[in-house]
């Protein structure tokens, strides 16, 4: 029976305020929360509900990251995974280095679906599974909003600028979800000491044979431009007459 | 020198303004030499079009029945060996282009520089990060190709005045059949789109229906505006997905931009950040959207709304 697999990026949690460090070589990252990046959670509960469904034997969900990244997989393990690798990594994996890892995890696990988000909320880059996909030679349906399974095949509904498409892909392929695929699943209590017996293997990067030495220089954090101040008016034709000043209507 | 090589968008014989805002970026970058390709059927409609705008030194046309539709996983090999050419390949990033452009960077061998808002060299480019909490200046190697996605709300439209020469180009690529267009489906409402509008209305969470956005979309017809939601309005079903607009659905930047009933969580205020002039109108005077409108009104939208309506 086939195999999914899963990419879980850590990020920080959807609900933090991120801020630039002062000193402009970063974002502020101490003590704040982490999560599994939110469209990364849905791709997970997509791959569960489809091995409920009987369309797949296994649920692996694998990650790149520091360490501490064990914490979101333990939680892919609670929410119904089967089995969990780390890729131990300090600093930053370009998505074009992440996607060859996951190539590397592929050739092991040949799995028949690939399934992660669409973006990380982080670099907000929205390359890996894109890039997995042409390196894997294999077909990609991004921004998935429905994923239909029959046969070898994958009819895949995808949120695009004017609406929605549907293709057709064979299997094996990488699927990038979107919000409204589904909506993730709570973990329960038990679930999560259930999860502590689950297998967590972890690989290191020397031993894959990718090498992960960043491309680009990032030599610059900012925080966006501050909006001045607006007015607050009291009704309607107030309303009307400020934006008539302001010659947008 | 630098020569760039953009990924065309178009439908229905149509060039899609992305195009035109690659143009605009690449033509920031002095000196750069600037071609675009276009897959398709028939390109030659779209072809014309793009011929047309400033700065463009020459179209290429890859028309092959197997480009019918915007396949990224067809459309990759092709850029990718058109490519060879070029210093830089750009792309919008619409959905097609987020689809497409990091394919052909793989293809590459290449990194890619997504979203960017500015580009201060042919190396150099800003792009927001942390759903543009943060911006970032990013450099890229010398000696590798330079493959970027085009914020296209950070840019106008290269205005007309061109006349590239228009090409033919056979690739040589193998073209998969692994993926298959299946149907599109995209309501046709007859207002402005939402990526190019100058004005847009807009609805939340407290819009309550899908029927209650028709009070939207007469105001919307009112003054000409495109309709959009947050993604609070979508996700409940109140407005279809194309019209999301923030940090995972359209970043726009209208002259104005009217939000109704829509609280402004950040990854929705990251969407609007570049609009001229931004109106909230919410029943609760805390929402953080009132932080970035330049016109704020403490109100019910359902009354607020249609008494605008009578008197624009």
């Amino acid at each position: 029976m086939s195999k999914i697999l899963v990419c879980l990026k850590r990020v920080i949690d959807y609900n933090v305020r991120v801020r630039v460090k002062p000193d402009g070589t970063g974002v502020m990252t101490d003590g704040v929360k982490m999560s599994i990046n939110p469209f990364d959670e849905i791709a997970l509960e997509e791959a569960l509900r489809i091995k409920e469904k009987g369309g797949a034997s296994e649920v692996i969900v694998a990650s790149i990251g520091p360490n501490d990244t064990q914490q979101q997989l333990r939680t892919g393990l609670a929410m119904g995974a089967d089995r969990a690798i780390l890729v131990p990594a300090d600093g930053v994996v370009e998505p074009l280095a992440a996607a060859r890892i996951f190539l590397k995890l592929i050739e092991k696990e040949a799995p028949t679906i690939v399934l992660m988000g669409k973006q990380a909320i982080d670099d907000d880059n929205g390359q890996t599974g894109q890039m997995l996909a042409a390196l894997w030679n294999r077909p990609q349906a991004t921004f998935a909003s429905k994923i239909e399974l029959e046969g070898g095949k994958a009819r895949v509904t995808r949120e695009v600028d004017t609406g929605l498409e549907t293709i057709e892909v064979d299997l094996p392929a990488v699927f990038t979800t979107d919000l409204r695929l589904n909506e993730p699943r709570y973990v329960k209590l038990p679930d999560i000491m259930k999860a502590k017996k689950k297998p967590l293997d972890t690989v290191a990067i020397g031993d894959l044979g990718v090498n992960v030495a960043a491309a680009f220089r990032t030599t610059k954090f900012e925080p966006p431009p501050a909006r001045s101040k607006g007015i607050m008016v009291k009704d309607v034709s107030e309303l009307v007459a400020a934006l008539k000043q302001k010659g947008v209507l | 020198m630098t020569k760039i090589l953009i990924i065309g968008e178009h439908s229905g014989g149509k060039l899609n303004q992305s195009t035109a805002k690659c143009v605009s970026a690449a033509a920031t970058i002095a000196g750069a030499q600037i071609d675009i390709a276009l897959f398709a059927t028939d390109a030659s409609a779209a072809a014309t079009q793009a011929a047309a705008l400033k700065g463009v030194n020459k179209v290429i046309k890859v028309e092959n029945p197997a480009n019918a539709e915007p396949l990224a996983a067809v459309i990759a090999p092709q850029v990718a060996e058109l490519a060879a050419g070029y210093t830089h390949v750009f792309g919008p990033s619409t959905t097609f282009g987020k689809d497409l452009t990091p394919r052909v960077a793989a293809l590459l061998g290449v990194g890619q520089i997504s979203d960017i808002m500015a580009a201060e060299s042919s190396h150099r480019f800003r792009r927001p990060i942390y759903a543009g909490n943060a911006i970032v200046t990013v450099e890229a190697p010398q000696d590798q190709k330079v493959v970027v996605t085009i914020r296209v709300a950070s840019f106008q439209p290269a205005p007309a005045g061109g006349s590239a020469s228009i090409e033919s180009a056979t690739v040589s690529a193998a073209l998969p059949t692994h993926t298959r267009f299946v149907s599109r489906s995209a309501a046709q409402s007859g207002r402005p789109d939402l990526q190019t509008a100058t004005r847009v209305v807009s609805g939340g969470r407290a819009m309550g229906s899908s029927d209650n956005f028709k009070i939207l979309e007469k105001l919307a017809d009112k003054i000409g505006a495109a309709v959009g939601a947050s993604r609070a309005a979508v996700d409940s079903g109140y407005a279809p997905n194309e019209l999301q607009v923030g940090q995972t659905g359209k970043i726009i930047a209208p002259e104005l931009y009217m939000a109704f009933g829509i609280s402004g969580a950040i990854q929705h205020l990251t969407g609007i950040k570049d609009a001229r002039t931004i109106v909230a109108v919410n029943k609760d005077s805390e929402a953080p959207i009132f932080e970035v409108a330049d016109v704020g009104l403490v109100g019910d939208l359902f009354t607020v709304v249609p008494e605008l309506e009578k008197i624009l």
